[in-house]
């Protein structure tokens, strides 16, 4: 193949695999057509693999080096795919982590490489654009890695905080910036590439260290994000089309999704990144001493039996109890008396976007049955029995009536106007924000003390037991 | 892809890459309007699918790992790129793989259920 030719060949892949990649997150878009997205994503990825192959640059010696690179990363990444579904949160930090590297070394090597060139060919522009690569790369490097360790639980999920660490935090980036804007007057000043980088790995655990596990769904999905654009930055410094679409695919997912999550929680981007929601001591709006009304499981499972409609609002409690397979017996148990049984998702419920649905799918939920805040709110008045297994804030009616509350104008699961209230918890603990629920001492709710999976599989046995009698 | 490739030649200024530009521009405004139209269902098994597809950094990975090491291409620097391919490589193994495995849990409710 002549040159040209093998050029055009590869440019032609490029555009193939930019069309797939639309398909593949078009696809998205429903579950019956996901799967097929998946496939339109790998054959992108061979397409555009497999061009850039092509391309004359890349030396024959190479490529044994370049498989056995491919094969170490397939190594680490296939026992990756089969974490439990639970982890998948610390999962997706992690990958954010390794795609953030792999940015920030590939604008390294290439900054290095053309200085050791004579710097003809690192125009400005390049210069510009290697410096946002950086930057944004290694920042999500650490910044994941940190939001891993917090959601594995290796780090403290409290919010870390100190006097004046907003200004350390805007000096530290504001110091990346700076040595970002000193290449761009002159490239070859080298000395200043070394302080870039260590202030951008620097910043991104400054900037995850003051956020709370609550948000980590809105930081997971900035973080993805982050992780998008340094692609597109690459794309912008190799003249690459199919890097920058697929990165702007990427980036703007990671925007909406982190959209999507500020308005469930009612707050902004800032606020949530520099709010250290955690450590905002709470304004207990409940009266001290309340009385609580307990039941014991079985008790529960009498009352589930009776109703005509049961509405289940599963939260992070779910997940760390891995409960959902027992809460797949008790919606079996109910399906099977004709009860009506539906599952209230907020959006920011668990430690990443869509995590319940996740994790009900997994337990064989169909997912007719999976039903958003806004479509269940209007129907709760008419609803017998609400269980709330683990969830907490987001179905905190104080969000809606107490105007001194941290979360007020949250937008909540309105639990609270279903006919009856079970909530399945450990303790009258807080939840993660330290605020206090009045759901639980209003007149209508029933308390249910103990571990969600050893409760709810108590529930399902009573009921079973039931069955069996008449 | 031609206008770049000027510019490589003549390191002028920000116009050599305004294609580019419009190229990223144009792509953001897909990326946001295909991905308002994702099932929330599915945002968990977006996340991972978008993971895999941002590993094609691995391109950029490859032009760097790749040309033949000497005096104009430093042992060092291929080195760099090898380390982002197996970094790339593990996103994009371990993206699409999770990715299928979760959506092969969504299942719709049987007519039998319904009964």
């Amino acid at each position: 193949m002549s040159p040209e030719w093998r050029d055009t060949v590869v440019q032609l892949a490029y555009l193939a695999a930019s069309v797939l990649f639309i398909f593949s997150l078009k696809w998205m878009n429903s579950p019956a057509s996901a799967r097929r997205g998946v496939w339109a994503g790998v054959w992108a990825m061979v397409l555009g693999v497999g061009g850039t192959l092509l391309n004359p640059a890349v030396a024959v010696s190479s490529l044994p080096w370049i498989a056995l690179a491919v094969m170490v990363g397939g190594l680490i990444g296939v026992p990756l795919s089969k974490v439990p579904l639970t982890a998948v949160p610390q999962r997706t930090a992690l990958s954010h982590a390794f795609g953030g590297l792999a940015a920030g070394l590939v604008g390294t090597a290439k900054y290095y490489l053309w200085t050791h060139e004579g710097g003809e060919n690192l125009t400005t522009f390049r210069m510009f654009a290697i410096a946002a690569e950086v930057i944004l790369g290694f920042l999500t490097f650490t910044g994941s890695l940190m939001a891993a360790g917090k959601l594995q639980e290796i780090l403290p999920g409290r919010p870390i905080t100190y006097r004046g660490q907003l200004i350390v935090n805007f000096l530290t980036l504001g110091g990346a910036i700076a040595c970002g804007v000193g290449l761009l007057i002159n490239p070859q000043w080298t000395f200043l590439f070394p302080i870039l980088i260590i202030l951008a790995l620097a910043f991104g655990v400054m900037l995850i260290i003051p956020i709370g596990g609550a948000d980590m769904p809105t930081v997971i999905a900035l973080l993805n994000s982050y992780a998008g654009l340094s692609a597109v930055a690459m794309g912008f410094v190799l003249d690459n089309t199919l890097l920058i679409i697929a990165g702007a695919l990427d980036g703007s997912s990671g925007l909406i999704l982190s959209i999507v999550m500020c308005k469930a929680m009612n707050r902004s981007f800032s606020n949530v990144l520099f709010g250290a929601f955690g450590s905002v001591q709470a304004d207990t709006g409940a009266a001290a001493g309340a009385t609580v009304k307990s039941a014991t499981p079985e008790e529960a499972a009498e009352i589930m039996e009776q109703a005509d409609t049961v509405v289940i609002v599963p939260g992070y409690g779910m997940a760390v109890a891995q409960a959902q397979h027992r809460v797949r017996e008790l919606y079996d148990q109910l399906i099977k008396r004709g009860i009506n049984v539906k599952f209230a998702i907020h959006p920011v419920a668990g430690r990443m976007p869509g995590h319940m649905n996740v994790l009900l799918a997994e337990a064989d939920i169909p997912y007719e049955d999976l039903v958003e805040m806004d479509e269940i709110n209007p129907e709760m008045p008419q609803v017998d029995v609400v269980l709330v297994l683990g969830a907490n804030d987001v179905v905190n009616p104080a969000a809606k009536n107490n105007p001194k509350s941290p979360i007020h104008g949250m937008p909540i699961i309105e639990a609270d106007r279903a006919k009856t209230v079970l909530a399945v918890k450990r303790s009258m603990k807080p939840g993660f924000a330290g605020i206090d629920n009045e759901l639980y001492t209003m007149d209508k709710t029933l308390m249910v003390f103990g571990d969600a999976k050893a409760v709810v599989g108590d529930m399902a046995k009573t009921l079973a037991g039931d069955s069996g009698m008449h | 892809m031609m206008t770049p490739i000027l510019a490589a030649a003549a390191p002028a200024g920000l116009g050599a890459y305004i294609p580019l530009i419009f190229v990223f521009i144009l792509a953001t405004f897909i990326g946001l309007d295909v991905i308002r139209n994702v099932s929330r269902l599915l945002h968990t098994p977006l996340m991972s699918l978008t993971n895999a597809i941002s590993a094609i950094v691995i391109v950029g990975a490859i032009l760097v790992a790749g040309p033949q090491i000497g005096d104009e291409h430093p042992l060092w620097i291929s080195i760099l790129g090898l380390i982002a391919i197996a970094a790339a490589s593990v996103n994009i193994v371990s993206g699409f793989l999770i990715t299928n495995r979760m959506l092969k849990m969504f299942k719709s409710r049987k007519p039998e259920d319904k009964a």
